[in-house]
């Protein structure tokens, strides 16, 4: 089969620039009244501020509501998934830092959790501690970015100040962890990467008995905000059987009342032994959502400081100690020929893993980020595929947009939360 | 109101369906159902309505290629091994009723590989094939917009498919600029 593009005869650039599109090829996807010219066809993107990232929307605006809405995605497709097919499987882990890239850490969750599941590896219970420190960790990170720039796109220009002060913090304490502050790759298939450093305790303890006070000023300057409560509430409802049949997950499902959280269904990394909630919406408009979120935080806090807690009594391997997955302790590579080998041999060569399929998904911030992954039984997959939700919530952006206004558009994109790096991978 | 016990997925299909039920498989806790291709759409819809079933939602919809020789063997009872054709095109559906997920997978052809499409069963599916279609060229009948999702609308191939090469940029020396400008006639201007 042939796969490399026929060499076709290059036309001039004057040809290529002078581009007119024809109507026609909309036909069908747009209502007729555009064809006329009753209602107007009006890009929005992929450069704008408020689409958070490279998302081209094609809207059909009749006066200034929008009748209909085809989103273009695809400008940041990276090839994450053909990469990692020529990968073994921890050296694939670097590239899920960059499909969602307000929260790595967990995309390395998803991807570290489907591996262990091929290979049938227990991760011991420091590791899972430290886990949910940073899957914690990450949340907040990422739903402050979420909240500085949902605010501006709505015309709260202050409050993405206060959120970026606190999410270098939380970043600072990510490069604490693996010496990066947004790619971290820490979270290992297995288990972590190396244990947490002794400052990181009194740093995050620290950051515990701040934030929920920051938590309180996000909330005086948004939550009883005239101005925020009139772009927000009624605006961008999503009904529950809606938002069940598009498949939308995360803040997006239980703004509308649904209470359907992974981390409480199907319980990973030890999370059935925290006590906390999962915040529920009543309307699923705009506000629902925003309100979500902002209780996420404090729910967050509460698993934290009960993980954080934790990691004072609990000791022991933060990472699998199967030397057939996981390499050795630096120390035992001086007295063990065995610890030799193994490292060897996992650095140069990997791992096999069964020539079978698996599904694994956890609760990112923005929903259920899923991994599916085909063995070949040799250290190579023949197939990764990640189920992101932010690919879903922008297949559902039609359907939730229709009949609102065009500034409500940017209110909605906002409070669903996209990240385009997840979208196209 | 009382909620109806849970039915096991592998005999409601197996009674209403029969023979479309083509191979059930089990491996690290996950439930496989291989149905006919042609019947894929009516078993996705008969497991999301029927009582004691309810897989409401369509998780993931992911494709894989056996290409070049895992697939199309005499099946010798290895319970992994059961893949009649090149394409395997998976839908992961969840119960949030009964708290549980059931992978429905399908096998397509190489050289005319069809599927019917899931987005009368569930919109969600509608991207999630597209993405199918347009990366393994996979084609979904009855799916209402075959434009290509993530790549350009001119790209040639299907790029996840696993004779397509995983291909590099060449980088620019004074011994093949030359050479490599009449690749990239543009990258000059």
């Amino acid at each position: 089969m042939a796969v490399a593009a026929p060499p076709q005869s290059p036309e001039s650039i004057e040809e290529q620039r002078r581009w007119e599109g024809s109507l026609d090829q909309l036909r069908g996807l747009v209502s007729e009244r555009a064809m006329t010219g009753e209602t107007m066809l009006l890009n929005m993107g992929p450069h704008h501020p408020s689409t958070h990232g490279v998302l081209r929307l094609l809207l059909e605006l009749d006066g200034e509501q929008i009748v209909s809405c085809l989103p273009d995605i695809g400008f940041l497709h990276t090839g994450i998934e053909k990469s990692i097919e020529d990968k073994s499987y921890e050296k694939a882990l670097p590239l899920t830092d960059r499909m969602d890239y307000l929260s790595p850490m967990s995309n390395n969750m998803a991807y570290a959790a489907a591996v262990e599941k091929l290979l049938d590896l227990d991760v011991p219970e420091r590791g899972q501690i430290i886990r949910v420190v940073c899957l914690e960790l990450a949340r907040c990170a990422s739903h402050l970015v979420w909240l500085g720039t949902h605010a501006i796109d709505m015309g709260a220009m202050s409050v993405l100040l206060y959120a970026f002060r606190e999410r270098e913090r939380i970043l600072g304490m990510f490069e604490m962890l693996s010496g990066q502050r947004m790619m971290s790759s820490y979270i290992r298939p297995g288990g972590v990467w190396r244990d947490v450093p002794a400052d990181f305790l009194p740093t995050i303890k620290q950051f515990l008995n701040d934030f929920p006070y920051k938590v309180d000023d996000y909330e005086a300057l948004l939550t009883k905000n005239p101005i925020w409560k009139d772009r927000a509430q009624g605006v961008g409802v999503i009904e529950p059987d809606v938002a069940l049949a598009y498949g939308m997950t995360g803040p997006a499902l239980r703004g509308s009342g649904v209470n359907w959280d992974l981390r409480k269904a199907q319980p990973y990394s030890g999370y059935e032994t925290y006590d906390f909630n999962v915040p529920l919406g009543e309307h699923g408009d705009v506000y629902d959502r925003y309100l979500i979120r902002i209780h996420e935080f404090r729910e967050s806090m509460k698993i934290l400081n009960q993980a954080v807690s934790r990691l004072e009594t609990v000791k022991g391997p933060f990472r699998s100690e199967n030397g057939k997955y996981c390499p050795p302790p630096r120390s035992e590579l001086g007295q063990s020929m065995e610890a030799v080998i193994h490292h060897f041999k996992l650095w140069t060569y990997g791992y096999d893993a069964p020539d079978d399929e698996i599904y694994s998904a956890i609760e990112s911030p923005r929903g259920e980020i899923g991994c599916y992954i085909h063995g070949t039984g040799a250290n190579k997959p023949r197939r990764v595929h990640f189920k992101t939700p932010s690919f879903i919530h922008i297949s559902a952006l039609p359907v939730v947009a229709k009949g609102y206004l065009l500034a409500d558009m940017v209110a909605i994109i906002g409070s669903v939360d996209i990240v385009l790096g997840d979208c196209d991978r | 109101m009382e909620i109806p016990a849970a039915r096991d997925p592998v005999s409601a299909v197996r009674d209403v369906f029969g023979d479309a039920l083509l191979h059930v498989k089990a491996f690290r806790g996950e439930t496989t159902l291989v149905v006919a291709s042609e019947r894929t759409a009516d078993v996705l819809d008969f497991l999301r309505v029927s009582s004691g079933l309810v897989y409401n939602m369509l998780s993931d919809v992911s494709a894989v290629d056996y290409y070049p020789n895992d697939y199309g063997d005499a099946f010798d009872g290895d319970e992994s091994d059961y893949r009649p054709e090149r394409f395997g095109v998976s839908y992961h559906i969840l119960s949030m009723l009964y708290n549980r997920r059931l992978r429905v997978k399908a096998f397509a052809a190489e050289d005319d590989p069809r599927l019917p499409t899931a987005t009368v069963v569930w919109p969600a599916a509608d991207w999630l094939e597209r993405e199918i279609a347009d990366m393994m060229g996979i084609v979904f009948e009855g799916h209402s917009d075959q434009r290509r999702l993530l790549m350009p609308d001119d790209w040639y191939g299907h790029p996840h498919r696993r004779d397509y090469p995983l291909g590099k940029e060449t980088v620019a020396f004074s011994f093949n600029v030359d050479e490599i400008h009449q690749h990239k006639p543009f990258a000059r201007d």
